[in-house]
């Protein structure tokens, strides 16, 4: 008789799934956390600070002259802008990254949110368009626009050909928008920088409640496609082979570029965001492609550095894509340095 | 060594002209032709594959073996002609139904970063689930069984990235078998192998055809091997069947000669009694003249 009985091997199965499903449980769980607590320290402290009572009282429709107008027209869209754009930048980044194999392919990196800020800037100062709405419409037809020429011209999904062709883009755009500059008057010139740093210094309630909108749908669109993600990450011919094809995938990329357009069009480029958050969610998940972790990270950089922003660095109020592309251009040289661009096979 | 008895017990298969027309076989190429774009590799090909057999695509570097067996995958499509799967253009098909049946390890799959033994192969049950229903006590027991299988049960939790080559190679497998499929193709299943985990690896696959009676279509490149493990050998030149048949039938001095362009003795393997294929070369310096 044999005291402990051996485990028969659908309970080593049943027990090794469990522990990556754990560890990812812990991620999203101490990311929510930490995202809840950036989020109330962006809402309720800083120049002024807004108590819990007096925020629960504002939110509820009591005025404090002062506290009121500072929480709803600035600190609490501003913090809920964040949230939602670090979301779509983060998921966003995170798509590309695990389709293309390599955290250098993010939108920011290879053109889409270039193309998004061109598209907006030239709008705004050849055809003198100042309506934000507009120029938001343009952002996002100018991330669609860039990224079916970029996918076009590279012909497939696979490996450096659609960074470098990505890369290129974006140096190409860049030059456009330097262009563009050269015959804009200053007030233009004034607008049109908000497109090239992203900035949540415009939050406003219609912005937000279009972008609420737009995540839900997209949502259960990116849920649904991300259990193919987990196919099409073993290669193009293995995916093939358990029925999943590359329509999926370029499906799976369409909604990677909506999101980031979305993003673009509320905020501006927030630089490096959908660079960063992939690789950090996936360094706290041993190494395990999380969309949902990358939305949560994406949002705590948003936040943490709109706060840093704002009341941290001098006296002056950046726009967070001054604090971001800080943060980012160190990383992407430590990526290039360290050697992780690129996957090995088999 | 189960696998020896069978392929010594020699050509259960038909003459290659009468296989030529068998069109009850559950996969087979018919007249097909295959490229990537202008170019064409494979032109007008037919191909029977014999059901709950071993079949093997040999021959020499861009001869179009990988090409055809990328065709019959449905990898790449036909400009002309047509890879049936039991009777049905396998284009025309679902391709996540054809993944029931029909499973595929390339040549070069990739295991994502992190991920865990169990994880990669339980993904081979993705064509096994729908929209909605999500992980079930079958798909674990396939798992399971198929961990067993491959002897990789004991990895189950550890991340593929850090295992041996010949353990990877075995996880893949366990993942193609997890997918549960009566058919397996595989693209030189043996490449990167040491010589002993090559012999695992054929030995593994044999084992799978006699237990569970799955039928095997794969590339190699070791022709010695082939000969060994194959019940069905095809041997390709520039895209076209040389010959096809039995390994006693297919591998002569002959046909090495025309699908390689290789001078050699063909003897018997003294292992497996199987032909074994000696080159000559030009230079035979040590040892008896040739």
């Amino acid at each position: 008789m044999s005291v402990i009985e051996a485990p028969t091997p659908t309970d080593v199965v049943r027990r090794a799934r469990r522990r990556p499903l754990n560890r990812h449980r812990l991620v999203v769980g101490g990311l929510s956390v930490l995202l809840f607590l950036l989020f109330v320290a962006r809402v309720l402290l800083g120049d002024y600070t807004i108590t819990i009572p007096d925020f629960f009282r504002i939110v509820t429709g009591t005025e404090i002259p002062g506290a009121s107008f500072i929480l709803l027209e600035s600190k609490l869209p501003r913090a809920l802008l964040g949230v939602l754009v670090g979301v779509a930048f983060g998921v966003g980044g995170a798509i590309f990254q695990t389709i293309l194999r390599n955290p250098l392919a993010s939108p920011d990196v290879i053109g889409i949110s270039v193309g998004a800020s061109a598209a907006a800037v030239a709008v705004l100062i050849l055809v003198d368009v100042t309506d934000n709405r507009w120029l938001s419409l343009a952002a996002i037809l100018g991330a669609l626009g860039t990224a079916a020429i970029v996918r076009l011209v590279s012909g497939g999904v696979a490996g450096y050909r659609l960074v470098l062709i990505g890369v290129g883009m974006a140096a190409a755009l860049n030059s456009v928008i330097q262009y563009l500059f050269t015959r804009a008057d200053i007030f233009d010139a004034q607008l049109a920088l908000r497109w090239l740093t992203g900035s949540l210094h415009q939050a406003d309630w219609p912005t937000i409640r279009v972008l609420v909108v737009l995540l839900i749908v997209l949502t259960p669109i990116v849920a649904w496609l991300a259990r193919s993600l987990r196919i099409t990450e073993l290669g193009e011919d293995a995916a093939a082979g358990l029925g999943v094809t590359t329509r999926r995938t370029d499906a799976l990329l369409l909604v990677g570029v909506v999101l980031v357009a979305v993003g673009v069009a509320a905020s501006g480029p927030i630089a490096f965001v959908s660079f960063l958050a992939g690789p950090i969610s996936r360094a706290l998940n041993a190494g395990r492609t999380t969309l949902l972790g990358a939305g949560l990270v994406g949002a705590a950089i948003v936040v943490a550095a709109d706060y840093a922003a704002e009341y941290l660095i001098l006296d002056i109020n950046f726009p967070v894509g001054v604090v971001t592309g800080a943060l980012g251009a160190p990383f992407l040289l430590w990526l290039l340095a360290s050697g992780r661009t690129g996957r090995r096979s088999a | 060594m189960i696998a020896l008895e069978k392929v010594s017990s020699g050509g259960r298969a038909a003459s290659p002209s009468e296989r030529r027309r068998d069109h009850t076989a559950r996969l087979v190429a018919d007249s097909v032709s295959l490229g990537y774009g202008e170019r064409r590799i494979v032109t007008d090909l037919s191909v029977s594959v014999p059901d709950s057999a071993v079949t093997v695509i040999v021959g020499a570097n861009a001869c179009g073996k990988s090409t055809l067996l990328r065709g019959m995958a449905r990898l790449l499509r036909p400009q002309g002609g047509a890879v049936l799967l039991d009777g049905t253009a396998i284009h025309k098909l679902p391709t996540k139904q054809v993944a029931r049946t029909l499973g595929l390890l390339p040549q070069n799959p990739i295991a994502p970063e992190g991920v865990t033994v169990v994880d990669l192969v339980g993904r081979g049950r993705h064509p096994h689930q729908g929209t909605f229903r999500r992980w079930t006590k079958a798909d674990e027991a396939a798992v399971a069984e198929a961990l067993e299988m491959t002897d990789t049960l004991e990895l189950a939790d550890r991340v593929v990235d850090e295992l041996s080559g010949g353990q990877r190679q075995r996880v893949w497998i366990a993942m193609a078998l997890a997918q549960g499929t009566d058919l397996l193709l595989l693209d030189e299943p043996t490449t990167y192998l040491d010589v002993a985990h090559q012999v695992e690896m054929l030995d593994l696959l044999a084992d799978l055809n006699h237990s569970r009676g799955t039928t095997i279509v794969m590339v190699l490149h070791d022709l010695n091997l082939s000969a060994r493990y194959a019940d069905h050998l095809v041997a390709l030149r520039d895209g076209e069947i040389v010959a096809e048949g039995s390994p006693a039938e297919v591998v002569t001095e002959e046909v090495v000669d025309a699908v390689f362009g290789l001078e050699s003795r063909v003897i018997t393997d003294p292992v497996s009694h199987t032909p074994l294929v000696v080159p000559v070369g030009r230079h035979v310096t040590k040892g008896s003249p040739v």
